[in-house]
This record gives C-alpha cells, structure tokens and sequence, in this order.
C-alpha cells in the first residue's frame, strides 16, 4: 500500500507543521526494529490481573507476557507442559508439580515453586476482588479463603504446599482428572514477587516470564510490546514487538486495515463480511473458536417447567432454520450447531457432531406437532431476551425469530426483547428476572468437554443462569470428573450430554468462528482455539 | 458588572445540583453494574457482594449521590471500574476533546462567518443562492454519513490522511474529524450571520456609517459585522458545550479517545463514576460558556449593559 505510506508521511507533516507535535505511538509501527506489527486492541474491562482478567482483549495480553504450566496448542487445542516438568497424581485428587528449571520473569527474578502458590492464593483470597477466583474452586481450603458469605478465615489455601524451590502440591477437595489440562488457563500463571510488593507500579507495567515484555503502557489507548530476547521457553516470538491500538469501533480498524495504518484485525465487523473476500483475498482467517451460542430457558419459571415443556423446547429447536442464518446474516462466520460442545475439541476431546440429531434439525411440520403436543407455547408467545448493545445480536434473533413465525405459521409466536446494555441483560439473566428464552453465549476457558457442560449446567453452577437442575445429569458430570482414563471421562460426559439433549435444556444455536484480517505485510497468522491471534509466530516483512 | 457575575455563578450552584443529581438517578436506573463484570457468567455472589461494598453500591441512592458529592466537593471523581481514577480518565480526555473543539470552533468562526458575511452583502445573487443550497445539503446529511464518507475518501481511497487519530491526537490529524464535526453548525453559523447582516445592512446607523464616507470595509467590520454578530455568539457559545458532549460519533468514526469516547464506554459498562464525573464537568462548562456569552454582548453592543 503505496499510497497510504505517502499518507501517514503526509498526515506527519501537516501535524508538525500545523502544531509542531511529533507523530508519535502509530507512526512508530514501522520504526525501530522494523518488523513490530500493529493490532486491533479494546480497552480491557477489568485490571490487567491474571485471576481478574476473563474476557478476549485482556486474555490477550496476558497470553502474550505470560507463560504458565500447560499451554493449549494453537492448532489442536491439546495442553502441552511449558513450565511444568511433571504433574504426578495417584488418585486423581493430590497432585504434585515440579517446575521447570531455568525460567526467570523478564525482570531477572527465577519462577519457582513459590511463583505458583503464592499467585494462585492471591487470585483465590476474596480481598483481592479477582473474577476467576472460581477456577480455584476445587483446590481444599478455597472456602475458607473465599467464603460464599461473611470474612474469610484463612489468607492461604490449605491445599497448597511449597515442597522445595521447584516443587509443590496441590491438594483438591473433590477428584478431578483433567486438572492438570485445566492449568492451561491465564489464572494459573506465575508471578513475580513484584506484582505484590509495588502493585501499582506492576498494573501499569506487567511483568511476566512470556515471549514478551510491555514496554509501554497508556490505559485506554495503547501498549508497546517487545520482543523478550532472553526468552527461555521454545516458542519465542517470531517479530519484534506488537503495538497493540484501541479502537472504540472495529469498522474503524477495518478501514484503518484497509488503508495500510494498521496490520492485524482480529474482529472483522459483521458489515464487512460481505466484501472481506474481495478486500483481503487470502489476507483472511476464518476458523473455529471454542465458542457456542446457544438459547437458555427460565427453568425456575413454572411455566417453563411443565410436563409438556421439553417437546415445547424441541418444537422451538426445530423450528429454527440454523442453515439459513448462518449463512444469511453471518456470511459463513458460524456454523449451525449439533450438540453442546464444540469442534475446537475435536472427536477424541469430545465433540460429537450430530449428537443432537433430528432435534436440532430444521422441520416446520414437526415443530408445530411438538409444540402442540407440549400444550403450546406458555402464554401465547416467546420473548427472546439479548442485549442490543454490542454484538449483532438484534439481526439474528429477529432471524431466529422470523424463522418460528414462519414454521408455526403465526406472526405473534416469537419477538426479540432487547435490552439495552450487556450489564443490564447480565443481571436480569444472573437474579432470574426473565420469564422466557434468553440468549446465552459461552466462550470456553479450557478446551474440555467438562467446561462446556459442569459450569452451565450442573445444579447451582456458576453460569447456570436458567437454575436447570437434574440429578442424573449432576451424576454422571461427578462420574466423568473422577474418571482417570481419558477416553472414558469424554464417553461419561456425552453421556451427560445426552441427558441435556433429551430434556432439551437449552436450544444449541451455532458454533461462534474466530475471523482475523492482516495486511500483506504479515505472515503466518493463525487464531488459537479462543480466537486471538498466535502472535509470536507471526512474521513481518 | 462584578455584581451580576457573581449573581450568575449563584444561580449556577442549583442548576449544577439538579443537573448532576438527574445524570445520577439516571445512570442508577439503568440497572446494577456488577454482573456486567464477569461476562458471560455470573460473577460469584461473594466477590460481587465485595465490589458492591467498595463501590458504595449496596448503600441507598440518596446516600450514594451525598457521597459522591462530598468526595466531588474535595477534587475525587471516584474510580472506574478498570480501576482507573475517573480524573486520570479526565486528564488523557478532555484536552484531545478540547483540541478537536478548537478545531472545530476554528471552521465554524472562520468560514461559517465569512460565507454569512459574503452571502448576505450579496443577497440573490449566484454566490448567495448556491451557498445557501450547499448549507441545506450540510444540515440535511447525518454527521456520521458525512465522517464515513470523508474517511473513506480521503483515508483510503486518496490516501490524504490517516482514517484514525493516534493517540496523541495532534492538531494536524484533527482537521478533517473538526470539520466533520463543526459541518452541520457551520451551516448554521452561515445562515444565522448571512440573515443578520443582510438585515442590518439597511438598518439607519450603517447608512449613516456610509454618508460619512467611511471605508466599505471599515463599515463591514465594525458597524455591521459587529452589530450582526449578537445571536452567532449566542449560538457558537451554546454549541461549544454541544461540541465537547456531542462529539460521540465523530469520536467513534475517527477513533479519537476524547469525552465521547470515555462517555460512550462508561455507559455501556453501566460506570456511574465515569458518566457522572464526565457529564459533571460538561455542566460546568455549559454553564460557563453561557455565562461568557452573555457577557460578549456587552462588549458586543454598547447599548447593552449588566449591572
């Protein structure tokens, strides 16, 4: 892109021209070190705080500074050790974990046994307000640190113990197999002795022992990335650095893209799906992402909780024609859903294409026979809730909408209810205030099938937001939890799958993509399973 | 003169308590910001009752808004829930808005000024009819048809400028997002001075400044501009504050982190302190710019006196 180069020169001068202010952050892109590329950003809702952080754009960064335990291969979605020597267990509930020799965190400090325990009772100590306190939830002693209700009793989990200087055990409260896979996830990470000593200081210039260092931090509007060169670890960064930019809206990373001011999107907004093809050729990455939209139901609603409720459930799921929205409103960027999990696992991880079979498969004759069998539809009519505000979430449950009318042949049988902000919606959904199906999205932490099903369908789960409760389904999740062998914990959590399935707990819709769109400066981009970009396997130039 | 400033910063003291205790209700209403905190999963109900705490959430309404005042009252707009100082947020914020508010104040005084002056010495003719058309063009367009369509223009497809505004956000990458943002005022400041000259064009104190055989120009712009200038002060001076709150879309468009920006954020994460401290200070100045321009018309026409 000629052109555009002429145009920051040009934008340079004018700006040093008309007010004598030099054309700093963006311009630097193609300065020192030369092969620094620049990337979409949006400011990070909460502290950048391993355990606080839960959302894409901080992950992100956290991704990029930080290296725990496992590490989930970008391309199978597999946990691999990075930090970790051996993780041992007999029983599937006392694990203990030696560290690898020879990391150190970018300021020099060695990551040591001690790195571990000591971040991992911050994240789980209530005074701390970390949002992922939960993922600490089966180590023995978190109650007493993170109480449900009143002060906590404890600073430190009980189940946590240094060993030596490499070193530690973790005790659990309840068996669970896949822990180790869990480690994976950003909460798990070391930290330096920094972070506590001068958290200030830490929260606006991260330190961590990833393939990058922060060089500069301005809170809502950029971070400078450098390449870490004393990098221990095997998957250092191909590139100099990453500048990440805030961007208040995607189409105007999408036009920034377009003209040559930036080099990577990694949300390409729905309106230029259309035409992304044509603007990018092979610049464009359309994969899988371990997301899932799905609807939900108000379990704790009587009228929802009837005899006839699920073939109610089954009659809506057959009425939505998920072929055609996906195709229509999102251009391909989803595919329709047939079960509850996602491909991102993979067969042997525990996705099972097509074990929702007829019931999520479009039918309008058999939707309207079910419905009616089911005592119809409670009070007339279905709302669907969603938030307007971000998202095009509006576009697909009118689709979705218009898509029951059509199969139950009635204008008034589903409407969308929109809510006008995502933390409105959010607390409607959380405190049971909604008397019909609500949109639920679920990005998962860890890429396994357990993620996928305990936290939104067991009785009481954190995200359990219709309060479905069913105690075989509860049995068989405790069953695949205790379960040493691999492949019989994935069989046993299908099998609790099943049971969603035959009661219909909520309607799976589509599997969410992850799309990313580079300039031709760049190479070898590819999206990891939480679809943020691999970055330090990017090329520049 | 003394008396009647102080009276208007009195009367300043109960508009600036309404209007901040509407902003307050109004983002209270709005629902409980805490379970938009954890995405899509519900926040666990101890830390959530913990963030409520320190925030001041779990008190009453009325108790809420007496603190926030009392703290407003010794300089702390609060925190916002990135666990940024909401005068942090401020002091990165506003001097970009400003700048861009220049900016635009800058076109409209400029050429929104002289296309009225122009137009309305030459009323009827070629000059008058076509910028007349060209100001009814400006107001009927959206503001953010005319922000896309001049960043695709002249970002991308003529490469003049950067489509984005970097972070320091220097007067040189403002001009277009200024212009943008001043166009539809512009053509109002165009129409307002163009119908105020040609009115006073005949009034009897221009004739006289002509019988005196003064210059043209020196009757343009001392006797008639001047006299003219009275409701296009009234109207900069409301758009100022208009500007700076306002400038919502255009700040999207460009990518420009002004007020509007932090705005526009701190609603849709629900974050009280944000949009009440912003919202607080854009009182303030709305209040203070009305204040100036009514002292302007004083300096404006002599006749005019404030005791």
């Amino acid at each position: 892109m000629r052109g555009a180069t002429h145009a920051r020169w040009a934008a340079c001068a004018m700006a040093v021209a008309l007010a004598t202010t030099a054309c700093g952050g963006g311009g630097d892109t193609t300065g020192a070190g030369g092969a620094v590329l620049s990337s979409s950003w949006t400011d990070p809702q909460n502290p950048l705080e391993p355990a606080n952080t839960n959302e894409v754009q901080g992950g992100k960064v956290l991704n990029m500074i930080f290296r725990g335990l496992k590490q989930y291969d970008p391309r199978t979605g597999e946990a691999e050790d990075v930090l970790a020597e051996r993780i041992e267990t007999t029983d599937s509930r006392n694990y203990t974990i030696t560290v690898k020799d020879g990391w150190t965190f970018s300021n020099g400090e060695k990551v040591t046994a001690r790195s571990f325990v000591d971040a991992w009772n911050y994240g789980a100590s209530l005074k701390n307000n970390q949002k992922n306190a939960y993922f600490f939830g089966y180590i023995a002693g978190y109650d007493q640190v993170h109480p449900e209700q009143g002060e906590q009793s404890a600073a430190t989990m009980s189940g946590l113990k240094v060993v030596d200087e490499r070193t530690f055990t973790v005790a659990l409260s309840q068996k669970f197999s896949s822990f180790p896979d869990t480690l994976g996830y950003n909460a798990f990470v070391p930290l330096p002795r920094a972070f506590f000593d001068d958290h200030a200081a830490w929260l606006s210039k991260p330190v961590g022992n990833g393939p990058y260092t922060v060089e500069s931090y301005t809170k809502g509007s950029e971070m400078q990335l450098a390449k870490w060169g004393g990098y221990p670890g095997e998957d250092a960064a191909r590139n100099d650095g990453v500048t990440l930019k805030v961007y208040t809206d995607n189409n105007t990373a999408y036009t920034d893209l377009m003209a040559g001011n930036l080099d990577l999107v990694d949300d390409v907004p729905a309106q230029q799906l259309k035409n992304v093809r044509g603007d990018l050729g092979d610049r464009y990455l359309n994969t899988p992402a371990g997301i899932i939209q799905t609807l939900s139901f108000p379990h704790y609603d009587k009228e929802w909780n009837k005899a006839g409720s699920v073939k109610v459930r089954q009659g809506l799921s057959r009425a939505i024609d998920r072929d055609q929205i996906t195709r229509t409103i999102f251009q391909g960027t989803r595919t329709p859903a047939t079960d509850w999990t996602s491909p991102v696992l993979g067969a042997e991880g525990g996705y099972k294409a097509g074990l929702c079979g007829q019931w999520c498969e479009y039918d309008a004759a058999a939707a309207k026979k079910l419905i009616s069998e089911g005592g119809g539809l409670p009070g007339g009519q279905v709302k669907i809730t969603y938030n307007a505000d971000t998202g095009s979430h509006k576009l697909w449950v009118d689709a979705v909408c218009n898509s029951i009318n059509n199969a139950l042949d009635n204008d008034r049988a589903c409407v969308g209810n929109p809510i006008g902000t995502f933390a409105d919606f959010r607390s409607k959904s959380t405190t049971q205030k909604l008397s019909g199906p609500f949109r639920a999205g679920w990005q998962m932490d860890y890429p396994l099938p357990q993620n996928f099903l305990q936290p939104l369908y067991y009785t009481n789960a954190s995200s359990n937001d219709g309060k479905w409760s069913n105690e075989e389904f509860d049995k068989l999740i405790d069953r695949a939890n205790a379960e040493t062998d691999v492949a019989k914990a994935v069989q046993t959590f299908q099998q609790a799958e099943e049971v969603v399935r035959d009661n219909m707990a909520s309607i799976p819709l589509w599997y969410q993509n992850g799309s990313a769109g580079w300039s031709d400066r760049l190479s070898n981009v590819a999206l990891n399973p939480f679809s943020v970009p691999v970055y330090n396997e990017i090329k520049v130039g | 003169m003394g008396g009647y400033v102080v009276r208007r910063l009195v009367q300043m003291v109960p508009v600036f308590i309404g209007a901040t205790l509407l902003i307050f209700l109004m983002v209270n209403v709005m629902g409980d910001p805490v379970a938009g905190l954890c995405g899509d999963r519900q926040c666990d109900p101890a830390t959530a009752a913990q963030l409520r705490r320190e925030f001041g959430l779990d008190k009453p309404v009325w108790q809420q808004y007496l603190t926030y005042m009392g703290n407003l009252f010794t300089g702390d707009f609060g925190t916002a829930f990135n666990g940024q100082e909401v005068t942090e947020l401020m002091s990165t914020a506003f001097p970009v808005t400003i700048r861009l508010t220049i900016v635009a104040i800058v076109f409209q005084v400029v050429i929104g000024i002289s296309l009225g002056v122009v137009t309305g010495l030459r009323r009827g003719r070629p000059v008058d009819t076509g910028v007349l058309l060209l100001t009814l063009v400006v107001i009927s367009v959206p503001t953010f048809v005319t922000g896309l369509l001049l960043q695709l223009l002249l970002g991308v497809e003529w490469g003049w400028i950067r489509p984005s505004v970097s972070p320091d956000a220097p007067f040189g990458e403002l001009i277009v997002p200024g212009l943008v943002l001043a166009s539809v005022s512009l053509a109002y400041v165009t129409r307002l001075t163009r119908t105020s000259i040609a009115e006073n064009r005949t009034s009897d104190y221009v004739r006289t400044a002509v019988a005196k055989g003064l210059p043209r120009r020196r009757v343009v712009t001392r006797h008639l501009l001047r006299n003219s200038l009275i409701p296009v002060v009234t109207f900069i001076g409301a758009d100022i504050g208009f500007l700076m709150g306002g400038a919502i879309v255009t700040e999207r468009i460009f990518n420009i982190h002004g007020v509007g920006y932090q705005l526009y954020q701190g609603i849709l994460r629900q974050n009280t302190q944000t949009v009440v401290g912003f919202v607080t200070v854009l009182v303030l100045v709305f209040l203070l710019c009305n204040l100036v321009v009514d002292l302007l018309y004083a300096v404006l026409d002599p006749r005019i006196r404030y005791a």
